[in-house]
């Protein structure tokens, strides 16, 4: 029911599935089971890897009907990351991109000023931008002014596997930006991909939980259903959920009725 | 008759920079007491999450030696959070082994009576020809340390030759100043290593004997040259053995942590060569670097420097390598051929190696091994911009 009622729209594109994969971390041998268990309709792959001449080529074992979305890492500022881009078209992996400026290789934290710059340019040029970033507001609303398709704040740095500690400023971008969310970069579990799309996340996007799992076909499966729990609670409107604890048993505002 | 210099003195064309990083790393490595940390320091470093200097410290040192698993769990956490499954591969590849040096300690030092050669831009082109039929698509340039015959406009060329086959170059020669690297990028380099041998200034002076290696100084600072050249990354390298390894080790670690912390783009990379001890000498020397305490080496660095690529030498047998991989190694040689010509000619190479090495396996026995162990090879990692 959810699936036919509730398509997620991107770059003009309907999918079925709210949940991106990242390709960068697996073992390719992996990767199809990986994709057929999560459902994934989109996975990234970083062009810097996309060698034509490996023995090993992820582009040959990703499934066909997949869209792509290469991305720009290994830039470190906006002329590095709107050249990497435009190989990718001209490799031809079609027109989305996600945007990676990280000029910093000890925690991988994004540069959002070189971001927008990017995706002006790469807007400009056509692509369907999603640029990975910060979570600040004042610099997602410069790329929506930029042209962005979509936004993918970072949970906690890449990699780390700690969750949604960028949750309160995640969910300022999801209340204040008018363009899908997908939460990017430190998930590491299905519960917290699962609390990102109760709070009204577009999509989620993983990689390190799904490669480094024992079992990674399974732990892709997990997230598939936890990214439609979660959606799915948001969509029910989740019941009032009080922060600080009972209500007073005494009604502060009881006066009013004397 | 050469004139020999003083280890510390700067010689004719030798740029000086800032020496606030160089004056750290020698003040670290001179106040790192290994025998100085107990076993409950040891335990402290292993709960935390990043750990401290003196985390570190802890882990590098002789009470650390029984908690090796405990390492290792860590190590391989860090590890995959970093780097997933990812091992990359790369060929190394001798161009010269001409050299000016005099280490006592080396296969290529200029008193050797070796088979010197030098290959000529065909010979090379021909060399990465081969390689690059392989599959391979990074390339490390090597040569002995000899200015006056393989120059900087010598490995430029080679450099040149090499973008067409392979998407990634670095280079393993000898240190040079800050616009002869921005001449090696702009050729189309992308990766400096150079081997710091020992962070002990008099130990240095004693195994250095002659040469341009003998300033100790102007070693130090070549990272930090090449970074200032524009390079991308860099790599470090104590030769564990010589000295008091788990000091020079420390001192290698602070070195690039400190560099990252000046040059956050940068990218940083390290070594684990090591003399190995002879056999039936299991405890004569203090400073013998067996496999346990390489292995410690790598687990500690990896649990302090969790961003940095560790590259595992073929110096070491292949069990080893493979072993090392999942834990803490991140990079890897295969179809190695030491010697001077030995990838294009297989029936005669043109100069000698520098030493032997422990794994000879071909690049799709190694790629074969990784893949079996569920890691995944990795042929390119990196887009060189300047290039499209």
């Amino acid at each position: 029911m959810q699936k036919k009622s509730d398509p997620f729209i991107l770059g003009g594109k309907a999918f079925h599935s709210r949940f991106i994969l990242g390709s960068g971390k697996f073992s390719l041998q992996l990767i199809r089971d990986v994709m057929e268990y999560g459902g994934s309709e989109i996975a990234t792959i970083a062009l810097r890897r996309a060698g034509k001449n490996s023995p090993e080529n992820i582009l040959d074992f990703l499934p066909e009907n997949l869209t792509l979305l290469p991305n720009t890492s290994g830039a470190r500022n906006a002329e590095e990351a709107v050249r990497i881009a435009r190989l990718s078209r001209a490799l031809g992996c079609g027109d989305f991109v996600k945007i990676e400026v990280i000029p910093d290789s000890k925690y991988l934290l994004p540069d959002n000023t070189e971001t927008i710059r990017t995706t002006e340019i790469l807007a400009n040029e056509g692509f369907y931008v999603l640029p990975y970033m910060y979570p600040d507001l004042i610099a997602a609303r410069h790329l929506v002014d930029a042209g962005a398709a979509a936004i993918m704040p970072l949970g906690a740095p890449i990699g780390s596997n700690k969750g949604l500690r960028t949750k309160d400023f995640i969910q300022i971008l999801i209340d204040e930006i008018n363009l899908p969310i997908i939460v990017d970069a430190g998930i590491g579990a299905p519960s917290q991909a699962c609390e990102a799309m109760e709070m009204g996340a577009a999509a989620v996007m993983a990689n390190t939980a799904v490669a480094t799992a024992q079992n990674a076909a399974q732990m892709a499966k997990a997230f598939r259903l936890a990214i439609e729990a979660g959606r799915c609670a948001y969509l029910a409107k989740l019941g009032r959920i009080l922060e600080h604890g009972a209500e007073a048993s005494s009604p502060l505002t009881g006066f009013l009725h004397d | 008759m050469r004139q020999i210099y003083d280890p510390m003195e700067f010689q004719p064309g030798m740029e000086q920079i800032d020496t606030t990083i160089y004056d750290a790393v020698i003040a670290a490595r001179g106040n790192y007491e290994p025998a100085a940390y107990t076993k409950t320091q040891v335990k402290i470093a292993l709960e935390k999450e990043s750990l401290s200097r003196s985390d570190f410290a802890a882990l590098l040192s002789p009470a650390a030696d029984p908690y090796l698993e405990q390492m290792a769990i860590r190590a391989k956490a860090e590890r995959e959070k970093h780097f997933g499954k990812n091992v990359l591969l790369f060929t190394p590849l001798y161009i010269s082994n001409y050299c000016e040096n005099q280490c006592v300690y080396c296969g290529f030092n200029c008193k050797n009576k070796i088979t010197r050669c030098k290959l000529n831009a065909e010979e090379i082109e021909a060399e990465m020809k081969a390689i690059a039929q392989t599959g391979m698509r990074e390339i490390l340039l090597l040569t002995g340390e000899s200015r006056s015959i393989s120059g900087p406009e010598y490995i430029a060329d080679a450099v040149r030759i090499a973008r067409k086959y392979f998407s990634t170059i670095g280079l393993e020669v000898y240190p040079m100043n800050t616009g002869e690297y921005t001449m090696l990028r702009d050729a189309g380099a992308d990766f400096v290593t150079v081997f710091q041998e020992i962070y002990d200034s008099e130990r240095y002076g004693q195994l250095h004997l002659a040469g341009a290696k003998r300033c100790f100084p102007y070693r130090v600072c070549t990272q930090e040259r090449a970074l200032k050249g524009g390079m991308r990354g860099v790599g470090f390298g104590v030769l564990l053995g010589l000295s008091d390894f788990r000091r020079d080790m420390y001192a290698t670690a602070i070195h690039a942590e400190l560099l990252q912390k000046k040059y956050p783009q940068a990218e940083i990379a390290l070594s684990f060569p090591r003399l190995r001890p002879y056999k039936n000498h299991e405890k004569a020397n203090p400073n013998d670097v067996h496999e346990r305490q390489l292995l410690q080496m790598m687990l500690a660095c990896r649990m302090f420097l969790p961003y940095a690529g560790f590259t595992i030498s073929t110096r070491e047998r292949a069990d080893f390598r493979d072993h090392v991989l999942p834990l803490a190694a991140t990079k890897i040689s295969a179809g190695v051929n030491v010697g001077i010509g030995g990838h294009s000619n297989t029936d005669e190479q043109k100069g000698d190696a520098q030493f032997e090495i422990s794994d000879p396996r071909s690049l799709a026995e190694i790629h074969a091994t990784i893949a079996a162990h569920g890691l995944q090879p990795v042929y390119t990692d990196y887009i060189n911009t300047n290039a499209l």
